[in-house]
Parts: structure tokens; C-alpha cells; sequence
């Protein structure tokens, strides 16, 4: 049996093909075991697991809280808005103090992209990447492949268009080295102003058209545009950017053919996805959001068995 | 490496006959009883039995399939890392008696881990333990079986093989291994 190639998931640019496919298999054990009358296991009862989140968090910090807890291990959670961070704590100390009351993983969240590495190699706990900011958020890549490969059996092969925000987005550029590395063909789309202007030397295409991009792809994950960086008068307002990238049913009806959207939350209904998208059956947005339990849970499991 | 034969695949189907005839005389019709093979080679008897049954009184018993991975205890203690088989209830435990399957019965850990396992799906009314194979004197736990193939006494050292033709052997056999080396 197969372990891990990596101490701690800091990103998936550093992990081999093989460790995503070992989490991916180990999912859909723990979903066989979230769809039980009893959704718990005992694998990591004598484990103490702390979620320390420096940005705002809903759904990822929940799913994570579920994934420990149905493994059974001891979760105490943290949020920087309630504690000494306020009073100007380092992250260091905040983080050795934590684990001074012995805790084994670490689960975090920050602004500062780099962060859980640079925590990484100074403590001794092992250290899960629950974004930092736009630089990676490998968990949501990997429930996003995950969902693609249970909705179109495989990854391999497949074309996928990250539509939206790709500049400022930690999902964008986790998913695409994610998708890059199992065998998917990646395109973003989006206004040029929100494109990296180096995106097309790693390997991914740029189309400016949303019709063209969707007329390309088997599937299309959008991404929310981030409302707080709005003032940054990237594009003229958030009309605009509804008229020309927003999916709607009437984009999707005049396709050749039926793609799947997905998208990581939290949406702006009306703005990059209406509600007759959202909640239609091409979209798996809630599954996206059931998979990511069983993939944290797979994620930690593994990193706990190393 | 020395090995001595534990049960060749003629004795295998004249031993499974017989704990047949034992199951048949404590649950008779089979109303409320299941079988619970654990992964992976408890499987293959399960089935094994089910066949049996069914062609000895005409029942048919449901057979389901226990992954015990998640419920050990040796976890983050063994140097091998453990990995998951699926597992398959396809119906209701609870009320029912279960007749758990294994192939080999050494220190009782698995049975712990799979008693704690199939808890997860209900409260069963009754569970029963049945063993190909019983390695006496080798027990962590106070477990014992309800039904036994052969009972063995045996030392750390040795190691019993069980080979199914369902896992692509040309015969079914049982073996005893003196100092097993991997």
C-alpha cells in the first residue's frame, strides 16, 4: 500500500500524481463511510487537530471541523479576529503557543501566500494549506478533481475552463496544477485585466470569449469575483462583467453540447452564475461540497498515517 | 522454508460442509441472520457459505463485506501503512444475527476492529464468530469463535496462508508456514 510522498499538504504543485490519485481512492472510502447511519470512524482518536484560520472562512473551516471530527480526532479551532493576533502576536509564536498544548496537525488558513510553508519548516507538527492568499488552496483543487472524476469518470483527457477572477484566485492556480497533472487540458477566461500575464507559460490556454471558451470545454468551474476587490477597478462594474462573462441559461442553451458547471462558493447569484445555472442539473455545486468532506478526511487520514 | 498443509482443498469442502450443517442447526431457517465476510479473504468464504447453504436447504442468506481498516488499532503504530477494501452492508443490521466470517483467527484484533466496524450500520441481536482456520494460544483479546474449520496450535513465527481460487490460485489450500519471511 502506498503512503504519501509529502509530510504536510502545503500545495499541489509539489505533490506526484500518484498522491492525488491515493487521495482520491481513499475518498471514496471515507463517502462510503459519511453515507452511513453511524458517519464516524475512530482512526485519528488520539490526534489533536487545531483549525487556525487568519482569513475568513465558512465553508472550507466547517468542512475541515466535519472531516476531523468524523475521524475522531480532538479539534479546537481558532480564528484571528478573537484572539492575541489583535494585541501583535507573531504568527510563529500564536502557532508554537498552539502547539505547546500539543497539537499533531495544524490546519491553516492566511493572507500571506507562503505562510503554512514558512510554518512548515519551524515547527514540528504537520501543517495543511487551507489557502494562502492567492497563491494556493490544494484541498479545493483536489475535491474539485475529485467531483470531476466521479461526474465524468475520469480527469485524463477531459478540457476544463476555470472561468473568472484568475489573477487573485489560490483555487484557480491550485486546480490548474491539479488538472495539468491529471492529464486534463486547462483554459482560463475572463477579462484580460483578471488574467496572470504570464498564465500561458505553464501550459494553459487563454480564451477572452465565454461563449467560445464553454463551446470548448466538458466543463467549467467559476469562480466567484471576489466583490472586495472590486474598488481595484479591474473591469467598469459588475454589470459589465455579468453582460460579457456571466453564465446563464441562455449562454448554455446555445451550446453544441452539455458541459458541467461547477463553481467553489460562496456565489454572487446574477453576477458570474445565475440561479438558473446554480441550480440546474449541469451544475454539481453541492456535490462539490459533500466531496469535500470525504477529501479532507482522505487528506488527513494519509498525512496522519506518514 | 518448510510448509506442512493445513487443509487441501477436498478436506476444505468436507470441513465447509460440516460447519454448514452447525449454522443450519442454530439459525434453521435463516429468517433473521446475515453473513458478514471481513476483507479480504472473509469474503470469499462468506460467499462460500451462502452457496453452501443454498444448495443444502434452499435459503438465501444475505452476505455483505467489512473493511475493519479504519477501526484498528495498530494505526500511526505499524510501519506498513494500512489500506482500505470497500465495504458493502446492502442491508439492515439491526435485530439481526450476524454470523461474521473470517478466514484465520490469530490474536482476535481484527474481530475487535470488525465488531466496532459493524456497530457503524446497527444494533444486531446476536453475533457469531466463524473461523477456517482457529490459531490457538495466539489470542490478544477474549475472543473465541462460534464455529471452527481446524484448530492449530502455532508460534509467533509461523504464518497460515489461506489461497482461494477466486484470488487466482489453481486450487484452494490452507498452509502452514515455519518462519515466515514475507
Amino acid at each position: 500500500m502506498a503512503s504519501l510522498s509529502v509530510k504536510h499538504l502545503l500545495g499541489i504543485k509539489n505533490l506526484e500524481k500518484s498522491d492525488l490519485n491515493l487521495i482520491f481512492e481513499t475518498a471514496d472510502h471515507f463517502k462510503q463511510v459519511i453515507n452511513r447511519p453511524i458517519k464516524k470512524v475512530p482512526s485519528l482518536r488520539d490526534m489533536t487537530i487545531a483549525n487556525v484560520f487568519f482569513e475568513n472562512s465558512t465553508r472550507t473551516r466547517l468542512s475541515f471541523e466535519l472531516a476531523e471530527k468524523r475521524l475522531s480526532a480532538d479539534v479546537i479551532n481558532f480564528s484571528s479576529s478573537s484572539s492575541s493576533v489583535k494585541k501583535g502576536e507573531t504568527l510563529l509564536d500564536t502557532v508554537k503557543n498552539i502547539l505547546s498544548m500539543k497539537v499533531d496537525i495544524i490546519v491553516m488558513r492566511h493572507a500571506s501566500p507562503g505562510a503554512p510553508h514558512f510554518l512548515a519548516n519551524n515547527i514540528n507538527a504537520q501543517v495543511v494549506n487551507a489557502g494562502d492568499g492567492t497563491h494556493e488552496h490544494p484541498t479545493q483543487a483536489l475535491l474539485d478533481s475529485y467531483s470531476i472524476r466521479q461526474k465524468l469518470g475520469d480527469v485524463g483527457g477531459k478540457k476544463i475552463v476555470i472561468v473568472g477572477d484568475i489573477s487573485h484566485s489560490r483555487v484557480a492556480l491550485s486546480n490548474i496544477f491539479a488538472l495539468q497533472k491529471l492529464g486534463a487540458e486547462v483554459k482560463v477566461c475572463g477579462p484580460p485585466t483578471l488574467i496572470p500575464k504570464y498564465i500561458t507559460e505553464i501550459g494553459v490556454g487563454y480564451e477572452p470569449d465565454i461563449k467560445k471558451a464553454l463551446n470548448w470545454c466538458d466543463v467549467a468551474n467559476v469562480l466567484r469575483i471576489q466583490l472586495e476587490r472590486q474598488k481595484s477597478a479591474n473591469f467598469p462594474s459588475l454589470r459589465e462583467y455579468s453582460m460579457y462573462y456571466g453564465v446563464n441559461k441562455q449562454l448554455l442553451d446555445s451550446l453544441d453540447k452539455e458541459i458541467v458547471i461547477m463553481h467553489p462558493g460562496p456565489i454572487n447569484r446574477g453576477v458570474e452564475l445565475n440561479s438558473d445555472v446554480a441550480d440546474s442539473e449541469h451544475s454539481i455545486i453541492l456535490d462539490q461540497v459533500e466531496n469535500g468532506v470525504a477529501v479532507r478526511m482522505a487528506v488527513l487520514y494519509l498525512l496522519a498515517q506518514n | 522454508m518448510a510448509k506442512i498443509k493445513l487443509l487441501s482443498s477436498k478436506l476444505l469442502d468436507i470441513t465447509l460442509s460440516r460447519l454448514c450443517q452447525q449454522l443450519i442447526e442454530n439459525h434453521i431457517d435463516f429468517n433473521d441472520s446475515v453473513l458478514l465476510g471481513m476483507q479480504p479473504r472473509g469474503v470469499f468464504l462468506a460467499s462460500r457459505i451462502k452457496e453452501r447453504l443454498s444448495e443444502m436447504i434452499n435459503v438465501d442468506v444475505p452476505v455483505g463485506s467489512l473493511d475493519t481498516t479504519f477501526y484498528r488499532d495498530d494505526f500511526r503504530r505499524r510501519d506498513e501503512p494500512l489500506s482500505p477494501n470497500s465495504t458493502n452492508v446492502p442491508f439492515i443490521i439491526e435485530n439481526k444475527k450476524v454470523i461474521l466470517v473470517d478466514d484465520v483467527l490469530y490474536t482476535g484484533r481484527t474481530v475487535r476492529a470488525a465488531i466496532s466496524a459493524m456497530l457503524a450500520f446497527g444494533r444486531p441481536s446476536k453475533v457469531e464468530l466463524f473461523v477456517l482456520v482457529n490459531r490457538k494460544y495466539s489470542r490478544h483479546l477474549p475472543i473465541e469463535p462460534n464455529y471452527v474449520g481446524k484448530s492449530v496450535n502455532t508460534i509467533q513465527s509461523q504464518r497460515v496462508v489461506v489461497e482461494w481460487i477466486e484470488q487466482g490460485f489453481d486450487e484452494d489450500n490452507i498452509w502452514l508456514f515455519n518462519q515466515w519471511q514475507g
